[in-house]
Formats: structure tokens, sequence, C-alpha cells
């Protein structure tokens, strides 16, 4: 196994190297500059880096003034502050402005950890994947927080760019290339489909190496873009693997397990659970504990596989 | 640069398209009526922009943060030239550009979507920032509602602009003391408020906001102004001009009927600026 980097890491190291590529990209802090790892970028171009103290929802509209004058800001704060607490802010002057913001923030799900429930932001995805003209991405490793900055940079409309954390191992580098709505398969299978983001990927893979021994061939597929989803991966896996399984560090309400559910129920509606917090606020605690406690390990995405597989079989028999 | 007296015709006229535009529809017809002179000043004789190249990079932006008066800024987009007066007729008609509150998407010359109240400065700042970036001399003008002080982010954006000494930001607030429940004053005091912005910072000018020989000189004053951003207090009558409306709450959000319209425009005089529309 490789050394293990955070979401951030990934971040920290784009923004520095885009700060030398792209005289447009600015980034804007909102007194969390290291806990971001926005400090290199800050330190190499204090110019380009504005301070806006604590107060995030002013933060999101300077980046959108700035972004409306051709600069490519990059807000960053922890996920409930920027996802939640500047929520209208980022309706009106991000999404409804269409510009060109890109919000990176940290410190989302149950891995924050200690800092418990306040700081744990459970249901930002749900709230970003409903705003017209954003694009939600998650990243599942350093490497792929990584490209999705520099994608990020590249493209023209808002995005939310959703980083971890704590450390994970790095999976995603080299399997094929990184393109902002297009889903990345980590592990070809047949026999069932999980759909896996952010740090929960790394979760997935362990699934499927336990779910192979018991004789169950398992697809990996990371979405790494929530938004927009990437309907045609989703649906060609679903249509060979019959039963899907979605896994992600945040509510089952209305993140990656509500999109897939959404284009599954209409188009090729199949036997489908949802692994991630269940309604619920989290807690203080050791990450991989929190883990644990809520549900989000590989144990729970094999037991959840064995369901939707035995759900999947009763249904071939009835219709036979 | 216009004439005090050219000015306070071409406020007329937007006085008189707010009225046409509201009468027996629906609209925020006081605070826009009260900040015409505002309006005249800013896009008939201050902006450096171009109508016919509204994205030139190196225009002066204005910021409407209070959105809901933006029957002034349509009138005076149209009358500038941005687009064509008729069209001011669609206003909060069904796929017009000229939405209920202003659409940057939608309407050409519309630096940002407003309505929600509070975030305009915060917006200003940022094209303010980014001007001095790019070492451009283009100003920002941003106009908020007396009202509007009670959003917190408005306070945020206040100490940004001083922290970060955007003295390319004018600040204008419309001080009518009115709002939707009633009184400023009694529904949550705002005052002082000079005292408040030269606390936060800021260079501060208090102003008749219907006196267009003190408005210019406010903005005269910002431009030599380095350092600091500008807050210009100005003190208006929402409804300014027209008897039964002035001071009146219930104008804030209320179209005045066909025959109350009548008596308005009657009382606010004719222009000889082009044609008058007829009431919709």
């Amino acid at each position: 196994m490789t050394a293990q980097r955070a979401g951030r890491d990934g971040f920290g190291q784009a923004m520095m190297e885009l700060g030398e590529e792209n005289e447009k990209v600015v980034a804007l802090g909102a007194d969390l500059a290291e806990s971001v790892k926005v400090h290199y970028f800050a330190e190499a171009y204090p110019e380009r880096y504005f301070q806006i103290g604590i107060a995030e929802q002013d933060m999101i509209g300077t980046a959108a003034g700035l972004a409306l004058s051709g600069y490519i800001p990059f807000t960053t704060t922890y996920a409930v502050f920027a996802a939640q607490r500047a929520n209208e802010q980022i309706r009106l002057a991000v999404c409804y402005n269409n510009s060109n913001v890109k919000l990176a923030v940290s410190h989302a799900g149950l891995t924050t950890g200690e800092d418990g429930a306040t700081h744990q932001a459970l249901e930002d995805i749900a709230s970003m994947r409903a705003m017209p003209n954003m694009t939600v991405l998650v990243p599942a490793d350093a490497s792929e927080a990584y490209e999705a900055t520099k994608a990020a940079a590249e493209y023209q409309g808002p995005i939310y760019l959703r980083l971890g954390r704590t450390p994970v191992s790095e999976l995603t580098n080299g399997v094929g290339e990184f393109k902002i709505g297009k889903a990345r398969k980590m592990k070809e299978g047949k026999d069932v489909t999980i759909f896996a983001c952010g740090i929960m990927v790394e979760r997935a893979v362990e699934a499927h190496d336990i779910l192979a021994k018991k004789g169950v061939d398992a697809e990996i597929i990371n979405i790494h873009t929530i938004k927009p989803l990437d309907e045609v991966a989703v649906l060609e896996s679903a249509k060979k693997t019959g039963c899907v399984v979605t896994a992600e560090e945040h509510s089952i309400i209305g993140g990656l397990g509500g999109a897939v559910a959404e284009v599954l129920s209409e188009k090729f509606p199949i036997p489908l659970k949802r692994i991630g917090t269940q309604d619920t606020f989290g807690e203080s605690g050791p990450p991989e504990e929190l883990l644990t406690k809520y549900g989000l390990t590989a144990e729970k995405i094999v037991e959840a596989v064995e369901e939707v597989i035995e759900k999947k079989n009763v249904m071939a028999v009835s219709s036979k | 640069m216009q004439s005090v007296e050219t000015l306070e015709k071409i406020a007329k006229r937007i006085k008189r398209d707010i009225i046409q535009l509201t009468a027996a529809n629906t609209g925020h017809p006081g605070g826009a009526i009260g900040a015409a002179e505002i309006f005249a000043e800013l896009y008939f004789s201050r902006l450096r922009h171009n109508p016919k190249n509204p994205d030139w990079e190196d225009r002066d932006r204005f910021i409407l943060s209070n959105g809901h008066i933006c029957l002034a800024l349509y009138s005076s987009l149209a009358r500038t030239g941005y687009f064509d007066v008729e069209e001011l007729r669609t206003f909060r008609k069904i796929n017009s550009r000229l939405q209920g509150h202003p659409s940057r998407e939608d309407l050409v010359g519309i630096e940002t979507a407003s309505g929600p109240l509070g975030q305009g400065v915060s917006i200003a700042n940022g094209i303010a920032m980014a001007q001095k970036l790019k070492k451009s001399d283009a100003n920002v003008y941003c106009l908020v509602g007396d009202g509007e002080l009670q959003e917190g982010q408005i306070w945020e954006a206040l100490m940004t602009s001083a922290h970060h000494k955007l003295d390319n930001v004018a600040l204008i607030v419309n001080w009518n003391n009115i709002q939707i429940d009633g009184h400023v004053k009694d529904i949550m005091n705002i005052e002082p408020i000079d005292e408040k912005f030269k606390s936060f910072g800021w260079n501060v000018i208090n102003i008749d906001g219907h006196n267009l020989s003190e408005v210019k000189e406010a903005f005269d004053q910002f431009e030599k102004n380095e350092g600091s951003p500008t807050a210009i207090i100005a003190k208006t009558v929402l409804g300014n001009g027209i008897s039964y409306m002035e001071n009146k709450a219930v104008w804030h959000g209320q179209a005045p009927s066909k025959e109350q319209a009548f008596q308005a425009l009657q009382e606010i005089g004719e222009t000889d600026f082009g044609s008058d529309l007829i009431l919709n």
C-alpha cells in the first residue's frame, strides 16, 4: 500500500501549481488556511490570496465579485461553513449568477472526527446537488483531489469540491483519466455494482476483495462527480450486474445514493441499497471508530451486497 | 458630466417609468422613486460605461444590492441605451428579461443578481479587488437600502472593504427609514449610521439624496479619497414627490391603481425626454 494522503493535501499541491500556471487563479480564506491546505498558495502568492476572516457568507460573495471580473476564485473553508452556513449566498451570488467560483471544502463527513457533529457535514452534497448550475465533485483520494482541483480551474462554472480531512490510500492513480462528469471504473465485475465516492471508494475496494473470497464478483465504480451524474456509466453497469449498492460519507438522503436511486428508479429499477449515515448527526470520536459506529465500513457494504444479490435472485426466480 | 438641471429632468423621467411600469401591476415603486436622483447621477453622468459595449473591462460597475428597487435600474439601463425602452413593458411578465428582481444571466447591463438582501457589498468588494489586481482604475458603486443594514453579511463586508483598503468602492445607503413592516427605527434601529460606518473605517459623507448638487459633490469626494472605502449616507423620502406615497411603508411593495398612477404622473410633471409609455 502506498503512503496515505488526505484529499486536502492533493488540493494544496494543485493550488501551488495553479498559482504558477494560471495568473487568473486566486484564493480566499476564512481563517482556516492551513486546515484546508491553501496556506502554501497564500505564502507563495500573497497578492492573489484574500483573507476574509471568519465571515463565510462575505467570502462567497467576494469570490463571486472576483469571478464576475474574470478571475478564477477558490474559496476555502469547512464544508459546513460553505454549503450550509453560506447556502443562500451560494445560491444567489454563485449559482444564479453562474459565476466561476470554486468552493473548495475540507472536513466533510464523519472523518472530521473529534470536533463532533457540529463540524461534520453530512447533508452538504444534497443541498449543493439541488442547485442549478452547480457541479459537485467528491474525490476519492489525494491524487484524485489534485486532478479535480486542476480540472475545476479549467472548467467554466460553479464547482463544489468536497475534500476529506483524513489520509486514505492512493487508489485512483493510473486508473484511467480524470474527467468531470465521467465515472471511474475501479474494478470490473458482473454480480453487483458498488457505486462509491470520497473515502468510501477505499472501503468499496476492500469490500470487493472480501466478496471475491466469497465468490462474488463485484464491479466498483468511483463516482467522483455526483453532479452531473454519469448516467451512462450508472445504467450500463446496473444493466450488466442487476443490483446496486451505493456508499458515501454523507446522509443516505440526497447524496450519491439519492442520485443513483433517482436514475435507476426511473430508467432501470433493480434492487438497491444505500450505505451512508441514516438521517442522523455524527458525534465526537476517532474517525475509524465513527465510521464503524455509523455503518460506513467494508463489512456493511458486503452485507448490503449480499442483501441486493438475494433480492435479485428472488426476483429472477419469481419472474420465471 | 450632465448639469444638475438636466439630471433633475432625467430623475423625473425615471420616476415616470417606475409609476407607469408598476401601475395596476406588481413591483416596488416607493424605494425606487426615492432613489431616482441617485440613478440619474450614476447612469447619466457619473459611471464610466458603454451601453453598446456592456462587457468593457475597464467600466465602472454599479451593484444594486437592494434588488427589489430594480425598476429604477431597468429604466436607467433602457434610457441609456442598453436595450429598447419598449422592453420595459415586459417587467415581471413571463418570458421577460426584466425579472422581478435582477437576473444577471437574463439581462444585459446587470452586474449581479440581487434581491435576497445583504449580499451586494461583498460582491462589490470582490469586483473592487479584481480591479486592483488588474491595475484598473474602474470604480465600483453599490446601493443598499437602510433596512438592509440589518443583515449580518453587510457588516462582514464593511469590515472587508476597509481591511483591504478598497478605496474604489462607493456605498450609497438609501436612508428612507422605511421597511416592509414599518419604520426602520421601530423594527430594528440601525442609527447612528454614519458613526457605525466611521467606526468600521469608512470615509463617510452625509447628503440629501434628492439634492443633485450634494449627490455630485459626494461622488467627487469619493473619487478623490484614498486608502479607505466611501459611504454616502443619502437621506431620501420613500415615494418622493408623490403626495400619497411619501414616507408610507405600504408603498414599499404595492403598485398604484390606474387612478393613483395618473395622479402620480401629474405630480411628477412632464419631462422633455422621450415619449411616455402607455399604462400597462
